[in-house]
C-alpha cells in the first residue's frame, strides 16, 4: 500500500471521521470533465437551499421596510386595534398576535397530553405488534391535509360544541384550537418517542435491578431522563400550530380581537394573511405592504421556536452518545 | 394498602391512562373521516367528478381541480426531486467542509419548519410579481398561473425531500462506498452505481412523503392566486389554475350546505388521491427492496 494511501487511512480509522476517506481519496486530479461537472451541479442543488432562505429574509424584510417607512414601527408592536381598511387606519398587530396565540395554545393544550400519553404508551407498554399497527395510523392524522381539518372544525366541531356551549359563535376559536390540535397530535407522538426511545437501555434496566416498580421506572426514569427531547417536540408544536393556516381561516373567523374569549371569532396572523391575498387589494397600498411585517413577524416566531428546539435535540442526542 | 399494591394500583391507572390517550388519537381519525363520508358519499358521482364549478351546489364539478392538482404534482416534482435528491448527495457524498455542512443541515431543518405560508407570500413577490421588474417591457413574474404555483410548492417540499434523502443516503454501509473505491471508480460512478441503488427506497419514501404534503397544502396557493372558479383545463404552464385544496377551500368557506357537502365530496377525492400515492410508494419500495435482496445473494 503506498505510503499517502495508508496515512489517509490510518487517520480515518483513528479519527472515526468518514468523510476524511474519500474527501482525499475519492477527488484525484485525473477526473473527467463530466465528474466536475456532476460535482459542479450537485453544490449548486446544495447551495440553492441556503438561497431560499436568503431570499425569504430578503423578501420579507425589504417589503416590511416599505411597510415601516408609512407606518410607525412602536404603533404595530404596540397598538391594540387592527383595522387596515378603516378610516383611519389602525395598525397594532397585537389582536392577530393574541388571536395566534390563543389558537396556538389552545391546541397544545389537546395536542400535548394525547400526543404524549400515545408516546408513552407506544414506547413503554405496547407491544411490538400493537406498535406496527398503531403507530402508522397515528402518522395517517399527520398526514390528513389541513383544509380538511378546516372543514371538519367547521362542520364537525363547531356544531357539537353549539350543544355545550349555546352562546358559541359559528366561527369561533375554540373548535380551531381544538382541530388544530388533532392535527399536531402525531408529531408531539412521534418525536417524544424518539426522545424516550433514544433513553439508553441500561438506565432503565438499571432501575430494575434496585428493585423499581414499571410504573416508577417509567415516571422517574424514562420521562425525566427524556424531558429535554419531549419539551422541544411541544415547541415544534407550538410552532406548527403558530404557523397553520388553511384550520383557522375556515372555522375561527376573521375579526381580531384580543378578548382570549374562546367561545368568540378571531383573526391569526396566518389568517390576515389570506384575507389580504384573497381580496383585490392594490400593489403598493399601505395595506399590501402589511402582509410582509406580518409575515416576517411570523416568520421570527416560528425560527426562533425551531431553533431552539432543534438545538436542544441536538445537545440532548450527545448527552447519550 | 400496602405500598406496593398502592403503587401497582397507580402503574395500571397510569398505563389505562396512556391507553386511553392512545386510542383518542385514532378516535379523533375516525371522527374526521367519519364527518366526510357522512356529508360527501352521496354527492360523488360521474358528472361531479367530470362536471365544472358552477353557482348552483348540485351542478358543482371538480374536473378542472383534479386535472390541476395532477399537473402541478407533475411539475413539482420534476422541479423539486432533482434539486432536493441532488442537494442531498452533494451535502452527504461531495461536500467536505464540516463548517459548512452544519451550517446547511441547520438552514434545512429550519426551512422545514417555516410556515407554508410565508412561502406563498416568497412565491407571490419571487414567482408571480417578479419583484414587480421589467425587463424590455417584460414582466419578469409569471403572473398567477401553474409554473409561478408549482416553484412554491417546490420550494415547499424542497427540505422534507432533501432531509428524508440524506437519512437513506447516510443509512448504506460504508462499505459499499469503499468497495467501489477500491476497484477505482469515481466519485460519481460510486454514488450512482452503489450508494443510489441502496439508498432508493428510502429516497423514493421520503419523495412520494413529500408529494402527498404538497398534493393537500394550499395555503401557499391561495397567496399566489390559485382561482376556485376555473371553467377551464389549463393547457400550459403559464394558464391559470386550481387545485383539490383550494377548491375544498372555497366551497366550505361558503354559506350554503350544498356546498359544504360538495367540499366533503371532493375531500374524499382527495383522500383518495392521497391513499393511491401512499400505496405507490410501498409498492415501488418493496419492488426495490426485493431487487437488493437479489443483489445480495
Amino acid at each position: 500500500m503506498p505510503e499517502k494511501t495508508r496515512n489517509i487511512l490510518t487517520e480515518a480509522v483513528t479519527s472515526g471521521d468518514r468523510r476524511s476517506i474519500f474527501h482525499r481519496y475519492g477527488d484525484r486530479p485525473s477526473y473527467s470533465g463530466k465528474e466536475k461537472f456532476i460535482r459542479w451541479l450537485l453544490a449548486s442543488m446544495g447551495h440553492l437551499t441556503v438561497m431560499v432562505t436568503v431570499s425569504i429574509i430578503l423578501v420579507l424584510l425589504v417589503d416590511a421596510l416599505f411597510f415601516f417607512e408609512k407606518a410607525s414601527f412602536i404603533e404595530f408592536f404596540t397598538g391594540t386595534k387592527w383595522e387596515p381598511f378603516g378610516q383611519p387606519k389602525k395598525l397594532g398587530v397585537l389582536p392577530l398576535f393574541s388571536g395566534t396565540m390563543m389558537i396556538a395554545f389552545g391546541s397544545c393544550m389537546v395536542a400535548i397530553p394525547f400526543g404524549f400519553g400515545s408516546a408513552v404508551y407506544l414506547t413503554q407498554y405496547a407491544s411490538p405488534r400493537f406498535q406496527a399497527l398503531v403507530k402508522p395510523v397515528i402518522e395517517v392524522l399527520g398526514g390528513v391535509p389541513t383544509v380538511v381539518y378546516g372543514y371538519f372544525a367547521l362542520t364537525g366541531i363547531t356544531p357539537l360544541l353549539k350543544v355545550v356551549f349555546p352562546e358559541i359563535q359559528v366561527f369561533n376559536a375554540l373548535s380551531a384550537s381544538i382541530v388544530v390540535g388533532i392535527s399536531i397530535i402525531p408529531m408531539v407522538s412521534s418525536l417524544s418517542s424518539d426522545a424516550m426511545n433514544a433513553v439508553p437501555n441500561s438506565i432503565k434496566t438499571a432501575g430494575y435491578a434496585v428493585g423499581m416498580q414499571k410504573f416508577h421506572v417509567v415516571t422517574k426514569i424514562i420521562i425525566p431522563a427524556s424531558t429535554s427531547g419531549v419539551i422541544a417536540s411541544f415547541m415544534l408544536a407550538f410552532a406548527r400550530a403558530v404557523g397553520e393556516t388553511m384550520t383557522v381561516t375556515l372555522a375561527a373567523g376573521s375579526t381580531p380581537n384580543m378578548s382570549w374569549n374562546y367561545l368568540e371569532g378571531i383573526q391569526t396572523m396566518t389568517a390576515f394573511i389570506v384575507q389580504m391575498s384573497l381580496g383585490d387589494t392594490p400593489a403598493g397600498s399601505i395595506e399590501y405592504y402589511t402582509i410582509y411585517a406580518i409575515g416576517l413577524s411570523l416568520f421570527g416566531v416560528t425560527f426562533l421556536f425551531n431553533f431552539i428546539a432543534t438545538t436542544i435535540v441536538k445537545r440532548f442526542r450527545e448527552v447519550y452518545k | 394498602m400496602t405500598r406496593k399494591t398502592r403503587y401497582q394500583i397507580y402503574g395500571i391507572l397510569f398505563q389505562s391512562v396512556c391507553l386511553i390517550a392512545n386510542f383518542s388519537a385514532l378516535f379523533f381519525l375516525a371522527l374526521v373521516m367519519h364527518d366526510v363520508l357522512v356529508d360527501g358519499w352521496e354527492g360523488l358521482s360521474f358528472d361531479f367528478l367530470t362536471g365544472y364549478p358552477s353557482r348552483k351546489p348540485e351542478n358543482a364539478g371538480i374536473l378542472p381541480a383534479i386535472v390541476g392538482t395532477i399537473y402541478m404534482m407533475l411539475l413539482t416534482a420534476f422541479i423539486a426531486i432533482p434539486t432536493g435528491v441532488g442537494a442531498a448527495i452533494f451535502l452527504e457524498e461531495y461536500s467536505q467542509k464540516a463548517l459548512f455542512i452544519n451550517f446547511v443541515k441547520l438552514n434545512i431543518q429550519n426551512l422545514a419548519g417555516v410556515p407554508s405560508i410565508v412561502y406563498g407570500i416568497l412565491g407571490l413577490t419571487l414567482f408571480v410579481r417578479g419583484f414587480d421588474l421589467e425587463i424590455a417591457g417584460f414582466s419578469l413574474g409569471m403572473g398567477r398561473s401553474l409554473l409561478a404555483g408549482s416553484l412554491t410548492m417546490a420550494l415547499v417540499i424542497l427540505p422534507i425531500i432533501t432531509i428524508s434523502t440524506q437519512e437513506a443516503l447516510r443509512a448504506v454501509p460504508e462499505s459499499f462506498r469503499l468497495a467501489g473505491f477500491g476497484i477505482g471508480m469515481t466519485r460519481w460512478q460510486v454514488i450512482r452505481y452503489q450508494v443510489l441503488p441502496v439508498a432508493m427506497p428510502g429516497i423514493l419514501t421520503g419523495v412520494i412523503l413529500s408529494l402527498s404534503r404538497a398534493i393537500g397544502e394550499s395555503a401557499p396557493l391561495l397567496m399566489i392566486g390559485a382561482l376556485a372558479f376555473v371553467a377551464f383545463l389549463p393547457a400550459n404552464p403559464m394558464d391559470s389554475f386550481t387545485v383539490l385544496p383550494i377548491q375544498i377551500f372555497n366551497w366550505a368557506s361558503r354559506p350554503q350546505k350544498g356546498f359544504h357537502d360538495a367540499a366533503a365530496s371532493a375531500i374524499i377525492v382527495l383522500m383518495l388521491l392521497l391513499l393511491i400515492m401512499n400505496a405507490i410508494s410501498i409498492i415501488m419500495r418493496a419492488y426495490y427492496n426485493s431487487k437488493l435482496r437479489d443483489l445480495k445473494n
